[in-house]
């Protein structure tokens, strides 16, 4: 293994750039060493103007996604090693508005997340529960939506998704896997309010199943699957409304 | 938005977006939906460290369990350091807490019959550790978010860094903050300011801790006035990966883990923690607390029984015989985190261990409601200082404690806003004066001068060899002239960055100043105990020292700059000194 | 070694200021290129797929002519079989054929993913959804030769 690879990183400083423009570094090539390892390297030893974003670097606080080598990938977890011989393009997640070299802008994401309500919704305030009282939910039950509770926010999936590049009014893969996660939850009764939200144009029907969403989810989430579930759920209630009665429904 | 120096004013602003943070924003929500509440983080508030939390959160639930169990647990984990009624109210509200988060979506481990599920964990007599699966902290911290979400009235500043507290008279009126995709340096003014910014795990160079955990929190209050305390006690988890220093859960042990040094032997037989037995017993050998781990790991390593690794001396978790049913549907994270940090698979091999830097016992000083002594200054989570933990705390006892006295913070900290007159005109000037700190001072030096990542290098490594597991007066002496030292130059960093949009450099040097304060603190209260109590292990003064020492100490921060250390009393309720056994 | 979409250029699009103050945001937004889904694999396989519907449409339409042509009586049929048989008549079944098996296949390996089937609380596994879809498609086709054989 050579000892040192090139990283070629994507820099755009708003006060002095027009658009953004490549740098080359070199990094040591160390087999426990990330992405993030050798951008850290660069900020710390080689150019203190470099920005990005990080914290837990272990693959849980969802703040250093990049798309590396044209791939959305969280760099915590992205080993220099599997990229060798390089030059390895790091470059800021794609389809975001970019702020400043590899930092982009959340802010479209962080807007819609409230609209699909992620939160528990039910007749019982908790204020006016027992605060004794647990809701009994059987670990089947938990099961049911367990894979939908483990997105950290990363954005890979709407890095990875050609219909939020194209039109980014699409609400997207993660905000609609959290609706699907509170619907499936057993102590959750909010499903017709958050499918009156996604059936909007902006909601499930943007998306035509790419499933590149799924692909690049670190977690494993199946925002996609998600998605083609919601669109089912939302045929069913148009069905029901064209052939029941109001009261039935 | 105004462009004035003044941006934006509310009744609480809670610094700080994690557990305790959020807690107590919805807190105020719901006690006085008139407050006008913010938070503001310099991390969207889902990127807070509480999501790296794994192994599980303690509250009483079991039929066989009782509050009493649990004090009694909590306090001699302390060393009898922690304040008893503190303790007892914590343990009081903590499964109240807890269900309170279940009712908000958090999707807790269960039992076959639907009931929430209870682990073991390492000084706890009972099973009454509640988790999600081993992510307990990210679950939790995701249901308080989005639960948030749900208070639209609650403002959030996502990405904006505090630099300082505005004071006048005695009393907190608000911050001065960064706005980081921006660069706007403005203040919010506040009647009252809850700090829940969590802990600075960075000062150390191994530790499981994330970028974002400085201590900004503790270094705001410390310069504003309000002092630290119990800051010489310094959790080092027995579990750390090398290298990364990535955290591998106590609950690993909790469902059957053993240590095992380089001859295969389960060695913390020989370090009065037990006898090893095929299942885990409770309060015993693996099951023992933190410190205790930590403590004889460097033993091991003195007797030349560790492994040596291109990253110093480790010792192996063994999981093996848990099988892999256990282990995907208890421990999935650790699965996860060794095939992909370590390219190990626990399933089938030995997980390379060594204690690692993990929590401060200290911060903030605060009373049982999280107000600190200076008026209008709340603080809740690690950043604070209660304290229930004392000299050692036990695991899964700080995602509660982030529950339980967030809330309580929050709910004194809307208290005192409702009561609380208007904000004094001088505020403005103060806050002047910082912006133009910052814009002139820092962001107008230019390339040159010292290095931050030097520095701070340098930082970490005396703060290591002055404040490891095992220190002596002497070392600590030395590490606080090194400091001393780093304090004068860390006035000379230079930095490169002119740019106002995310400028991570400067948010670098603002971070290593707060760094500085409080290694100092670290460095100057264990200096004062000369006692060896829970974390705070010294070689020259290796007994608990009751007479002299069964006191709290506290850091002031003089006008000139240096650190004062004074005393305030242990709380005892119930529960009086006594020997910390395990294993017997 | 070789990797997909290891873009050569930073993407075209343009800064858009708000604001002229010097803190004010200049936000970069990248324009999608027109040829975005020749960058990855997994891209032009979907947009194979979405065009696949061109050709499940054709074969409406191809078998509308043909119910019309029955209706019409003999001469009609043949006379429909004979255009049919044209070259450029085959060609396109030919290729509309192969998208619609892509079309088939790609749906068939996505179904698992747009319905979770429960079975006694346990959720069945993709490869059986997808073993279900086949052995259907197989029955039916079978019928379908037993009809048009007998």
């Amino acid at each position: 293994m050579a000892d040192s690879i090139r990283l070629r990183v994507s820099r755009y400083r708003p006060d002095t750039d027009p658009e953004p423009h490549w740098q080359e570094y070199d990094v040591p090539l160390r087999k426990e060493w990330t992405v993030l390892d050798g951008l850290n390297h660069v900020k710390n030893e080689v150019d203190t103007t470099l920005s990005f974003r990080w914290s837990c670097r272990m693959g849980i606080c969802g703040s250093c996604g990049m798309n590396v080598d044209g791939e959305p990938r969280l760099t915590c977890a992205t080993f220099l090693s599997d990229h060798a011989p390089g030059p390895v393009t790091v470059e800021p997640l794609a389809n975001f508005p970019v702020v400043r070299d590899l930092v982009v802008d959340l802010s479209d994401f962080m807007a819609k997340l409230p609209r699909v309500k992620p939160w528990i919704i039910h007749p019982d305030d908790h204020r006016t529960v027992e605060p004794d009282v647990e809701y009994l939910q059987t670990p089947e039950q938990l099961d049911a939506y367990k894979q939908f509770s483990m997105c950290i926010n990363c954005m890979l999936c709407y890095a990875a998704c050609p219909v939020y590049g194209l039109d980014p009014e699409f609400i997207g893969p993660a905000a609609i896997a959290l609706a699907e996660r509170y619907d499936l939850d057993s102590r959750d009764r909010g499903e017709r309010e958050r499918l009156d939200v996604l059936v909007e144009h902006d909601g499930v029907y943007g998306c035509t199943f790419v499933g590149e969403c799924t692909r690049v989810c670190p977690k494993h989430v199946d925002p996609a699957a998600a998605i083609q579930r919601y669109k089912l759920k939302a045929a069913m209630e148009t069905v029901k409304a064209f052939l029941l009665p109001r009261g039935a429904r | 938005m105004s462009d004035g120096v003044i941006r934006a004013a509310h009744d609480v602003l809670i610094v700080g977006g994690g557990g305790a943070g959020l807690r107590a924003a919805i807190a105020i929500a719901e006690v006085d939906p008139r407050l006008d509440v913010a938070v503001v983080s310099k991390v969207y508030p889902m990127r807070s460290h509480t999501v790296s939390a794994e192994g599980g959160a303690a509250g009483v639930i079991a039929a066989d369990d009782s509050l009493d169990e649990h004090c009694y647990d909590t306090v001699s984990g302390s060393d009898w350091l922690g304040d008893q009624d503190a303790v007892e109210a914590f343990v009081r509200e903590a499964p109240e807490e807890l269900l309170r988060l279940e009712h908000w979506g958090c999707p807790w481990s269960r039992r076959p019959d639907g009931r929430v599920a209870v682990r073991a964990f390492g000084g706890m007599k009972k099973k009454r550790t509640w988790f999600a699966a081993d992510k307990t902290g990210f679950h939790m911290l995701h249901t308080l978010f989005q639960t948030s979400l749900k208070h639209g009235e609650v403002t959030r500043y996502d990405e904006e860094f505090v630099t300082r507290l505005l004071v006048d008279d005695g009393r907190v009126h608000g911050v001065v903050a960064i706005g980081l995709l921006t660069g706007r340096i403005q203040a919010l003014t506040a009647k009252a300011v809850v700090l829940g910014t969590g802990g600075c795990g960075k000062v150390f160079p191994f530790t499981t801790n994330a970028n974002i955990n400085t201590g900004d929190g503790m270094a705001l209050a410390y310069r504003a006035g309000a002092p630290l305390k119990d800051m010489e006690f310094v959790q080092y988890h027995p579990t750390g990966l090398p290298f990364t220093g990535i955290l591998i859960t106590e609950a690993a042990r909790a469902e059957g883990g053993w240590l095992i040094n380089k001859d295969g032997y389960r060695y913390l037989q020989d370090y009065d923690l037990g006898r090893p037995t095929p299942t885990p017993e409770l309060r015993s050998m693996e099951l023992g607390p933190r410190d205790r781990l930590s403590q004889a790991f460097v033993h091991e390593v003195e007797k030349g029984r560790t492994v040596d690794s291109p990253y110093g001396p480790i010792v192996h978790l063994d999981l093996r015989h848990l099988g892999a049913k256990l282990i995907d549907t208890k421990l999935p994270f650790v699965r996860e985190l060794c095939l992909k940090y370590e390219r190990i698979d626990p399933v089938h091999e030995l997980i390379p261990v060594r204690p690692v830097v993990h929590y401060m016992m200290g911060g903030v000083s605060t009373d049982i409601d999280g107000a600190t002594p200076l008026a209008g200054l709340y603080a809740a989570g690690e950043t604070a200082c209660v304290s229930i933990n004392g000299a050692n705390r036990l695991g899964s006892n700080s995602l509660p404690e982030c529950l339980v006295f967030g809330a309580r913070a929050g709910r004194a900290a809307a208290e005192y806003a409702s009561a609380a007159g208007r904000t004094p005109a001088v505020v403005e000037a103060q806050a002047g004066d910082e912006v133009r700190r910052l814009e002139q001072d820092l962001l107008g030096r230019g390339p040159g001068g010292e290095s931050i990542a030097a520095l701070r290098d340098q930082m970490q490594a005396a703060m290591e060899e002055a404040a490891g597991i095992f220190r002596t007066g002497p070392t600590m002496a030395k590490g606080a002239d090194t400091l001393a030292e780093l304090q004068e130059r860390v006035g000379n960093v230079g930095l490169a960055d002119t740019s106002r949009s995310f400028n991570t450099e400067l948010l670098a040097a603002l971070e290593l100043a707060n760094m500085l304060d409080i290694s100092e603190c670290i460095l100057q209260s264990g200096l004062q105990r000369e006692e060896s109590r829970g974390a705070h292990q010294r070689t020259d003064f290796p007994a608990r020292d009751d007479e002299r020492f069964l006191t709290h100490l506290l850091v002031h921060r003089e006008s000139d700059g240096t650190a004062r250390v004074d005393r305030s009393p242990v709380t005892i309720t119930r529960w009086p000194p006594g020997e910390r056994v395990y294993g017997r | 070694m070789t990797r997909s979409g290891g873009a050569t250029t930073p993407s075209r699009g343009t800064p858009t200021p708000s604001g002229g103050t010097p803190t004010g945001l200049r936000l970069y937004r990248p324009r999608v290129s027109t040829w975005w889904w020749t960058r990855k694999r997994s891209y032009l396989v979907f947009v194979m797929r979405e065009l696949s519907s061109v050709f499940v449409a054709w074969f409406v339409v191809y078998l509308l002519f043909l119910v019309h042509a029955v209706g019409r009586g003999e001469a009609a049929y043949l006379r429909f079989l004979d255009w049919a048989a044209s070259p450029w008549v085959t060609l396109l079944n030919v290729v509309a054929l192969a998208f619609v098996l892509l079309h088939a296949v790609t749906w068939f390996a996505l179904t698992p993913q747009a319905m979770a089937v429960r079975v006694a609380g346990r959720t069945v596994p993709p490869v059986h959804i997808i073993a279900g879809q086949y052995t259907g498609l197989v029955v039916v086709s079978g019928f379908v030769l037993w009809l048009v054989t007998r």
